[in-house]
Order: C-alpha cells, then sequence, then structure tokens
C-alpha cells in the first residue's frame, strides 16, 4: 500500500508556537517570515514551532527527527495539548484537538493517545503493574479488572515475574518496557513516544526497537515517534519529518531522503551513516520487469546493499534481478550500488538553494 | 527651647502646638533632670537627638509621644476584642472540648491500658524492636517516680494539637502549592509566626480568651506549630518531578486523581517531616504554655523555676527530653518506612 492510499489519522496543519509574554503579537511576524534569531533579538519571545503541516498517516510509524532545540519534543506535545498551540490546527479523524474542552481533551488523552517517555515518568509508589495498568485505573477501573489487562502486556514486553516490583528495583531498559506496557494497555490507536529509547545503553536501545517493530507488526497502531538519533529513526520510520529550528526541513520515505536530501543540513546529518546499511535494493535499483543477460542470482527489494555486498563477495561486474512477491520488480547492477554509497550532495531544488 | 522648633516654625504650625499644648504630657527624664539642674543644656552637634516622636513632642506640645503608639494599639485592640471574641469563641470552642476530652480521657484510663496502647501504635509505625524497648523502659521509668500523669497529660496536649495542625496545615500547603500568588501571600505570614517569640503570642490571646480555657494555650500551640507543616506540604509538592506529572496528564487523569493519586504520594516523605517537626515545635511550646495554665511537664517546669526547686525542674526537663526523643524517633521511623518503599 503506498502512502496516499492510506487514511490520514493525526493532520498538523500550519501549526506555530511561540514561546514568550505575549506570543500573538508577535505571530503576524512570524507568520511574515521573521527567523528565530531576530524574533529572540528584537521581541524577545522564542519560536518554537513555525508553520508545521505533517500526515500522519494510520498503522504507519512517523518519526520526527532534529537535533535539541528543533523543536520536535515541543511538536509531539502538540498531539494531545500537553502545550497548547498560539496557532493552527491538529486533527485526529478530522476533529480538531485544538477546540476540546477539558473533558473530552481528558477522554483523548485516556481512550486515543498514550505516550512512552524519555525518563520514562513511571510513578514510584506504585508497582510494576500498577503502573502497567495505569491507564485503565484512570478511567476508573478497578484493580481486579485492569490486572489481567496489564499483566497481558508485561508479559508481552517481556516482563513476566516482576509485577509486584517497583520501578526502581528495575534497570533502565525494564523501566521502559513497563513504559511501553502501560501505553499498550490504554489500548489506544496512537502511540506518542518521546525520545522514548534515547536514555538507554546502545545496546538495549537495538533490543526496544526491536521489540518495538515487532509489536508494531502484529499491532499496527499509529505510532509517532521522537528521535535525534538517525540510525534509530532510518531503522524505525515509514515517514520521516526532519525538524530543525522549529521547520520542517524535508519529511518523506527515509530511502527517498538519504538518496535525494534538499538541504545541506540533511547532508550533514546524513553523511555519517552507514549507507550500506542503510539503503535497500529498492530505492537503488532500476525498475524493469525485463530480465537482464547475465542474472548473477535474485536479491529482494528490501534487501540492504549491505548484504548484497556480500553476496557479489566484493566483484562490481555483476547484475542481480530485484524481486518481490516472487516477481522481478528490476534489476540492480553492482556498478550502481557503488556509486550510491557515496553521499548524495543537496538537491539542486533544495530549501536552502531557492533561499538563496 | 528645644532643638527641632525650627520644624515646626517653618512649617508654620506654632499655632496649632500651642493649641495643643496642655502641659499635661508627663515630663521625659531628661526634661526633669534639666528641669532639676535649674540650666538650660548648651546646644551642641554631638548632643543632636534624632528627631523622633518625642523629641518632636518637647518642641510641640500637640505632637503626640511615643508612648502614645503603643497606647493607642492596646486601646485599638481593646476596642475590637470583644467583637473577636464574638467571632472566634465559637470557632475555636471545639478545640477546648478536644483538649478537655483528651486530658480526661487520658488521666481516667487506667495505666496499664494507655501504656500498651502506647506501645501498640509505637511497633505499628515504626517495626523497630529497639525503639519500642526504649520507649518502654522511657515510660515505665517517668511512671515509676510518679510523673505518668503530667507526662501523659503533656502527650495528650501534644497529639491533639498536632493532629490539628496536620488537619489544618496540610490542605493549606496544598492550596499554595497550587496558586503562586497565595504563597506570596502566605509566606511572610509564616516568617512572623515563626520568629514571633512565643511568648508574644500569649498577650493577645490572654486578652481575647480566658486563662482558664484550654484553648487559650491549644491556639498558642496551634500557631506556632503549624508552620513547618504548611511549608513542607507545599515544599514536597512542588518538588514533584515534572516529568512523573506530565505523565499523568499526559494519561488523562483529573486534578483530584493527580492530586491523591500522585502529588500527595510523592510528596509525603516531605509532609511527614512536617509533621515530624511539627510535634517537636509543639512539645517546646506546650512547656511555655504552661504560663497559661496548660498542665503537664511545663507545670513541673515552672514550679522549679518560681521556687527554685532544682530537682523539680531538672527531672521534669529530662522528661520533657524523653518524650520529644520518643516522638522524634516514632515519626522518624514512620518516615524512613515511607522512604525505603518509594526511594528512585
Amino acid at each position: 500500500m503506498t502512502r496516499s492510499e492510506k487514511t490520514t489519522k493525526i493532520a498538523i496543519r500550519n501549526l506555530y508556537k511561540i514561546f514568550g509574554a505575549n506570543p500573538a503579537s508577535v505571530l503576524d511576524k512570524v507568520k511574515a517570515g521573521m527567523s528565530k534569531e531576530e524574533l529572540m533579538e528584537s521581541h524577545r519571545h522564542v519560536l518554537g514551532l513555525n508553520n508545521i503541516n505533517v500526515d500522519i498517516k494510520e498503522g504507519d510509524i512517523t518519526v520526527m527527527m532534529g537535533l535539541s532545540g528543533s523543536g520536535k519534543s515541543t511538536l509531539i506535545r502538540h498531539l494531545n495539548r500537553l502545550i497548547e498551540p498560539t496557532a493552527g490546527e491538529v486533527l485526529l479523524n478530522g476533529e480538531n484537538v485544538v477546540d476540546l474542552g477539558p473533558k473530552e481533551l481528558r477522554r483523548l488523552r485516556r481512550e486515543e493517545m498514550s505516550m512512552v517517555f524519555q525518563h520514562f515518568a513511571l510513578l514510584p509508589h506504585r508497582t510494576v503493574l500498577e503502573n502497567a495498568g495505569m491507564a485503565l485505573d484512570v478511567r476508573g477501573l478497578p484493580r481486579s479488572e485492569y490486572e489481567s489487562e496489564a499483566q497481558k502486556w508485561l508479559d508481552r514486553v517481556g516482563l513476566t515475574d516482576v509485577g509486584a516490583q517497583y520501578p526502581h528495583q528495575l534497570s533502565g531498559g525494564m523501566q521502559q518496557r513497563v513504559g511501553i506496557a502501560r501505553a499498550l494497555t490504554s489500548n489506544s490507536p496512537v502511540m506518542l513516544m518521546d525520545e522514548a529509547f534515547s536514555a538507554l545503553d546502545p545496546l538495549i536501545r537495538t533490543d526496544m526497537q526491536d521489540l518495538l517493530l515487532e509489536l508494531q507488526d502484529e499491532l499496527k497502531k499509529t505510532v509517532v515517534f521522537i528521535s535525534h538519533d538517525l540510525d534509530e529513526a532510518l531503522k524505525l520510520a515509514d515517514h520521516l519529518v526532519i525538524l530543525k529550528d522549529g521547520f520542517v526541513v524535508q519529511q518523506g520515505e527515509p530511502q527517498e531522503i538519504l538518496m535525494q536530501p534538499n538541504d545541506p543540513y540533511i547532508v550533514d546529518f546524513i553523511s555519517d551513516i552507514n549507507r550500506a546499511r542503510v539503503l535497500r535494493v529498492r530505492s537503488v535499483m532500476e525498475k524493469t520487469g525485463e530480465a537482464p543477460a547475465e542474472v548473477a542470482g535474485d536479491v529482494d527489494r528490501d534487501d540492504t546493499l549491505e548484504e548484497v555486498i556480500a553476496r557479489s563477495e566484493g566483484r562490481t561486474d555483476l547484475t542481480f534481478r530485484v524481486m518481490h512477491k516472487g516477481r522481478q520488480v528490476g534489476v540492480l547492477k553492482m556498478t550502481d550500488l557503488v556509486k550510491a554509497l557515496v553521499p548524495t550532495a543537496a538537491a539542486e531544488d533544495g530549501l536552502r538553494s531557492s533561499a538563496a | 527651647m528645644a532643638t527641632y522648633d525650627f520644624v515646626f516654625e517653618g512649617l508654620g504650625l506654632e499655632d496649632w502646638c500651642e493649641a495643643g499644648g496642655d502641659g499635661a504630657a508627663p515630663m521625659s527624664m531628661d526634661a526633669l533632670m534639666a528641669q532639676s539642674s535649674g540650666e538650660e543644656a548648651a546646644p551642641s552637634l554631638w548632643d543632636l537627638p534624632f528627631p523622633s516622636m518625642d523629641a518632636l513632642n518637647e518642641a510641640c506640645a500637640a505632637f503626640p509621644q511615643s508612648r502614645n503608639v503603643t497606647l493607642g494599639l492596646e486601646n485599638g485592640f481593646l476596642a475590637v476584642k470583644d467583637s473577636i471574641s464574638v467571632v472566634l469563641d465559637p470557632i475555636t470552642q471545639p478545640l477546648s472540648w478536644m483538649l478537655d476530652g483528651a486530658l480526661y480521657a487520658i488521666l481516667n484510663t487506667p495505666w496499664w491500658i494507655v501504656i500498651p496502647l502506647i506501645l501498640a501504635v509505637v511497633w505499628m509505625v515504626s517495626k523497630s524492636w529497639q525503639l519500642l524497648g526504649f520507649v518502654a523502659l522511657s515510660i515505665g521509668g517517668l511512671a515509676f517516680i510518679d510523673y505518668y500523669s503530667y507526662a501523659m497529660q503533656t502527650l495528650a496536649i501534644i497529639m491533639v494539637c498536632a493532629f490539628l495542625c496536620v488537619l489544618l496545615g496540610v490542605p493549606i500547603g496544598i492550596a499554595m502549592s497550587r496558586s503562586d500568588r497565595l504563597r506570596a501571600g502566605t509566606i511572610p505570614i509564616l516568617d512572623m509566626l515563626q520568629t514571633l517569640p512565643p511568648f508574644v503570642y500569649l498577650i493577645p490571646l490572654i486578652f481575647l480568651f480566658s486563662v482558664t480555657e484550654p484553648k487559650l494555650y491549644g491556639i498558642a500551640i496551634i500557631l506556632y506549630a503549624i508552620v513547618p507543616v504548611i511549608r513542607l506540604t507545599d515544599l514536597g509538592i512542588r518538588m514533584v518531578d515534572e516529568s512523573v506529572i506530565e505523565a499523568a496528564e499526559a494519561f488523562g487523569m483529573t486534578d483530584r486523581q493527580k492530586l491523591y493519586g500522585v502529588q500527595i504520594p510523592l510528596a509525603l516523605p516531605n509532609i511527614m517531616a512536617g509533621v515530624n517537626q511539627t510535634i517537636m515545635m509543639s512539645l517546646a511550646m506546650v512547656v511555655i504554655a504552661s504560663l497559661v495554665s496548660a498542665p503537664g511537664l511545663g507545670v513541673l517546669v515552672l514550679r522549679g523555676i518560681n521556687n527554685l526547686e532544682l530537682g523539680v525542674g531538672l527531672v521534669s526537663g529530662l522528661g520533657i527530653v524523653l518524650l520529644a526523643v520518643i516522638l522524634d524517633r516514632t515519626t522518624k521511623a514512620a518516615l524512613d518506612r515511607i522512604n525505603a518503599a518509594q526511594k528512585g
């Protein structure tokens, strides 16, 4: 299913957030194009988000990435209105979250969206099981009713025997599993993850990413994931949004951003990654149904380039047939593959070049 | 001829001064000395008096003397005291009943019920054998030298007052933690209550209530001891981890759920530290309150001072120390158990 065929679960429309004494007074200046630095200099207001437009598709993992200060954590908090926007709309199933009253907003937070936090934010005075069942407890269910549901999700994230312990008795990775179980127990269609794995050790982080992908395969939730780690973003994202200084620099399919970065900022960003491990055959292949003359073998369209290089044993004169669901979808020449390993310069029509 | 004549001359107020100068104002000591020595002091810059009310009064008889300030305050208080009493008396009456009831109950229940009851409470709160043994020894010792009833009176008063401090102080602290404006208004009052010498509370209270009424010392103790529990409740709630509060909000907790499910439980170690302080301050005040007829060990201390009965004073003083240690250790043990349950 291509992106355009999917239903839009959350639509962010022209969202602005300005921090300061009187944000409304400077909104027009920001809309007219005043920069973050200028706004700080002359009006003592901080520009948090600048005209954000993102469609979050149902069942996708949408990753919002940027360095600290880029506004990504601010943006995710607008989705369940932990932060009020200065202007703009957040449409959940077509309904504007910004217009909700306190009661409807609570219902949304209880039933529509759950959240996982960078520093876990578990309740230290409640047991792991009670923490996992928090969402149901908040809705007023007695312990006897939410217990089995909470235990089910604790089992699912690999924490079977720790229900009676307190969060501080667990390691960071285990605490975040509780955090994920807590979000899953609420059974909400949307899951917001704010740098959920950033505070974990690299190895545990990889484990957790695999856990998330595995859960996602099964549950097909709409996940909004915040990260400052490009490898993590590329691994998880169906749709990648790159933020800088409060505006969206580029968004799209991760492979597409890698192959066609439209801004020097993104080129910088992606220049350090291992392209062979991240790029997939489908991004490099030539689309054709015709069989090539000499076929060295078949590869899947979702194989990484690294896997193909391993199969080619370093020879660059080979040509592979690219298969998908048992059908040929393209042809991959090793020479093209090697070329793709060189980082691309920013596309000519990028934000920066068009501005200059 | 006085130093500051020129002020009133300059302002053209001589007429007013003379009209007011009935000469009835009491003469100051200096003036009397000057009169009796029969010579006008030669004015020198070295002797220049501060332009105080008394100095200005010398120059202008119509200007009030400084003693009029304290006098005015006193008269003002006496004028409103009756109307204050009408309001305060019925409101504070339950305090009298509670103190009377507690004193009556603890003195008319046989010791073989009261002492085991105290020990049971200590055990429930602390779960510590050492503390239990210490409390049993201390109370046994006090009872053995016939200080049992005094010690129990003191304990009863502290219990009632500390209970009321918590009952009133925790909600005030919660309200303060939610409103910065309320906090800004309350903190100076708390500072004043904490620094005002305890004897000073007693003076207006004596005017407002009859000295024979228990609520007189009850109010004095509560005013003095309520401060820490208010402060630490406010502090405790404000110190609750922001991210936990954010999580509570993100999962759609109502304000009430947040308060009872997150903020109060997480602030509990601080609130308990406040309760501990409040109990210790009640104990300090209950001794001073014996000046206004609070029964208990304080009466014996007072007797020791008044009659120079060294032994009585020392033993009762030691008894107060024992009570203090018992109360402090017991509440601290409770605090430690809370801390152990939710550290991290």
